[in-house]
């Protein structure tokens, strides 16, 4: 069993920290990388990129947001209870050089991801704005972290509760039209990918985006996870999970994560909320 | 099977199933086992050759006269023991071995009849040791003191494992997923082994003493060189031939397009059949196609009989004489409602404006002149393109080296498929101390070709342990 030693709730007990104990796993993880964890005997295998990973603790850790039965079962697990199983690292790790100014877009979860890239973007030497966007300011994770692991932080709401209102597009179209910007690293919602691709498209910025389509093994071994990239079919968990936003075809993404969404029954509509791509959180 | 019985014999014992209509819809085990009475009679039709064909037939050389006369004497437990010192998983062999083209192929009995139930036979003995032996473990040798490292769990890992703990080696099987038994856990369905069977053979060699790590990714979660950092004097690289193949036509990333690979994970290893009990969901298919027409491609189609579709369709590019598939599974098929429409090849797939499969186009094949493998080579007849309806597709047209450790240990010399270099006698790789077998290195074969390859490493690993390189 892979123990749970902290488990903090966060953006109002909708998205949920754990740290897990996983020595072999802590010692090799690298930024980008994810896991593959399932709660017990009859539950899902769910891939979740790491946040965290303290090689000397022995722990990695998991942020992520309650949207549907396999979440909710890990909802339930409290600090001394464990994971059955967690397989891992897994997926390429992001490539990190010193390139200039580095842009890093984040939208809900997709922060906790983006954290650690961050903080590595910024310890190989660029210069690191951030932006990091959510629905509404309680929603919004990590600010503090994130503020610290860049030289400069924007936050955008799209209600306008706290920062800029309106999408992470818009703060980034600024930065773009304001300077010279070498990279850009968008992870969030698909849609948010999608449309950040599309503006740094029109400049030129080579973008890195991290998917998470629907996986099973995480090893290269099913297929389940194939996206077109560039116009060929490439495996998320071993060629990815992180791509050329500018080749992706998100469109097809969306589609593909929907696989299981459209069964009357009631643990597929849960399922189905847990890849919900509608919602730019 | 024919009916011209011309000799005194009797007929071979059949071994009773589950009615198709019963089975076509439930998960349990399709032919039920013989009794021991039949098991006596089938024993007895044996003639005990003084040069027994059959043996030849054998990729591991069972004994086959042997343990047939052990257990017409009734002594099913000595029998066993026999079975065990050529083949370490009788039980499972029993059930999946092609012995059609095997050991059966060459029976004498065949000559003029049908040929001894050799399989039959194999798989009584081993599930009436495994429910009444006294599970009474085999002698060991002392601890030697020597680690080995046996990555992957299918049946030529387990083979490794089994046969080096017994003399006296360290040893650690390392698989990536959650549950040890490779392909007979994940891909080959309940129906045809049950999952138990798997449980407890694995079982049996930890009661041996080899340990079973699971979630160990070895090229991620650890490296080779890493391991022998550990300590590990010897590593056996039992991997599988675990890529999927995709027939690269247009459409294939419609949402109702799975690999065999991905299919039967979810219906065997993650128990999606039972979903919503379980939590992982599988695709229910009303109008299936299935592309291919092996093994993997007949436990396709069987599953998604079985997971209510109303109709199921196996799509093959060649005829009828070129289908890989056991003759069992083709029949046992069929007898299911399975339909086959061979010589047929698609070329694309349609799909809705959600990105769901609605069907597609297949073109008619004629067989030309043979190819390398000497079967004759399908080529397409010129305007025969049709459309059909479909709204799951399973793609069960082959599997590939995965190149996931390989990647990670450069050292590794490998062929131009990507399958790793091993020498055909002993297993050895390019790198010193690491061996190699099974679908790895032959590309996707056969549990018993695999396990003959894990014995032979083995041995050699066990020299290499004793003497040295
Ligand atoms: C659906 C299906 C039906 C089949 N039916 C038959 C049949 O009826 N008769 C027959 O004789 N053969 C059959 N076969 C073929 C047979 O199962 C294989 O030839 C055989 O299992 C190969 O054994 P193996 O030990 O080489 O590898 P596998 O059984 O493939 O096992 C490999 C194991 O290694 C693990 N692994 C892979 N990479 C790593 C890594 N990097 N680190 C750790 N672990 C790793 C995998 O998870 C897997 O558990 C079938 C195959 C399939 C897929
Ligand atoms: S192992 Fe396979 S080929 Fe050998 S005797 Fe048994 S069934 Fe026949
Ligand atoms: S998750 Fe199975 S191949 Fe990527």
């Amino acid at each position: 069993m892979f123990t749970i030693v902290r488990r903090e709730e966060m953006a109002e007990g909708t998205v949920i920290l754990n740290e897990i104990e996983a020595p072999l796993i802590a010692a090799k993880a690298q930024p980008g990388q994810f896991v593959i964890l399932k709660a017990n005997e009859d539950g899902e295998r769910i891939p979740l990129t790491m946040a965290e990973t303290d090689a000397e603790k022995g722990t990695i850790t998991i942020i992520y947001m309650v949207v549907g039965r396999s979440t909710a079962l890990f909802r339930d697990l409290k600090v001394g209870d464990g994971y059955q199983d967690v397989i891992g690292p897994l997926g390429k790790p992001t490539h990190v050089e010193k390139v200039g100014t580095v842009v890093c877009v984040g939208g809900g979860t997709g922060v906790a991801v983006l954290h650690p890239i961050t903080r590595a973007m910024k310890a190989a030497g660029n210069h690191v704005i951030c932006i990091i966007g959510a629905r509404t300011k309680e929603l919004l994770i990590l600010e503090e972290q994130m503020r610290a692991a860049s030289h400069d932080l924007r936050i955008c709401t799209d209600d306008g509760s706290y920062g800029r209102e309106g999408f992470v597009t818009e703060e980034l179209k600024d930065i773009l039209d304001g300077g010279q910007v070498d990279q850009v690293v968008a992870i969030g919602p698909v849609p948010m990918m999608k449309f950040v691709s599309k503006l740094t498209a029109e400049y030129a910025v080579p973008t890195l985006v991290s998917l998470n389509p629907i996986m099973v093994d995480g090893t290269g071994m099913c297929g389940g996870c194939r996206v077109s990239v560039g116009g060929e079919t490439r495996f998320a968990c071993v060629d990815g999970p992180e791509f050329d936003g500018h080749q992706v075809d998100y469109d097809e993404l969306m589609l593909r994560l929907q696989a299981y969404c459209e069964d009357e029954k009631a643990c597929y509509e849960d399922y189905c909320r847990l890849h919900d791509t509608s919602t730019a959180e | 099977m024919s009916v011209k019985k011309k000799s005194k014999a009797p007929g071979r014992t059949p071994m009773p199933e589950q009615d198709p209509e019963v089975r076509r819809r439930n998960f349990l085990e399709v032919p039920t086992g013989y009794t021991p009475e039949m098991a006596m009679q089938e024993a007895g039709r044996c003639l005990q050759c003084k040069k027994p064909a059959c043996v030849a037939g054998c990729p591991v050389s069972v004994d086959i006269p042997g343990f047939i006369n052990l257990l017409a004497e009734g002594d099913i437990t000595a029998a066993t023991r026999n079975l065990w010192s050529k083949n370490a998983l009788p039980a499972v062999c029993g059930r999946v071995c092609p012995q059609e083209i095997q050991c059966e192929e060459l029976c004498i009995l065949g000559k003029k009849g049908d040929p001894v139930a050799i399989g039959n036979l194999e798989r009584f003995c081993a599930d009436y040791e495994r429910e009444f032996g006294t599970g009474e473990l085999p002698p060991k040798a002392a601890d030697t003191g020597k680690r080995v490292a046996v990555v992957g769990s299918g049946p030529s890992s387990l083979t490794v494992a089994g046969d080096l703990v017994v003399k006296g080696h360290q040893v650690t099987i390392l698989e990536a997923f959650h549950k040890p038994g490779g392909v007979l856990v994940y891909g080959i369905p309940e129906f045809r082994l049950p999952k138990e069977i798997v449980a407890q053979e694995v079982n049996f060699i930890e009661r041996l003493g080899a340990k079973v790590a699971c979630n160990q990714v070895v090229g991620r979660t650890v490296s080779l060189d890493e391991l022998f950092e550990q300590g590990y004097d010897a590593i056996y690289l039992g991997v599988g031939a675990g890529l999927p193949r995709f027939l690269n036509i247009p459409g294939e990333n419609y949402t109702g397009i799975l690999s065999a690979n991905e299919y039967l994970t979810r219906a065997n290893l993650m128990k999606a059949y039972k979903f919503p009990e379980v939590d992982t969901p599988i695709p229910i298919g009303r109008d299936v196609v299935v592309l291919g027409a092996g093994n993997v491609a007949m436990d396709a189609a069987r599953t998604a009989m079985r997971l209510g579709a109303d109709r199921v369709r196996i799509v093959y590019r060649r005829s009828r004489e070129e289908m890989p598939a056991r003759l069992a599974e083709i029949h046992h098929a069929e007898e299911e409602g399975i339909e086959f429409h061979l010589l047929t090849a698609p070329t694309r797939y349609m799909g809705d404006a959600r990105g769901r499969l609605t069907g597609m186009t297949c073109q008619q094949m004629a067989l030309g002149e043979p190819d390398d493998s000497g079967r004759r080579r399908p080529v397409v007849i010129e305007g025969s393109e049709f459309d059909i309806d479909c709204d799951l597709a399973i793609v069960a047209v082959g599997s590939g080296a995965n190149p996931l450790l390989t990647a990670d240990t450069p050292k590794l010399r490998l062929n131009k498929w990507g399958y790793i270099d091993a020498d055909p006698e002993s297993g050895k790789t390019s790198m010193r101390g690491v061996w190699a077998g099974g679908d790895i290195v032959t590309g996707a074969a056969t549990v018993i070709l695999a396990m003959g390859a894990g014995r032979q490493a083995a041995d050699s690993i066990h020299n290499f342990l004793t003497w040295g390189w």
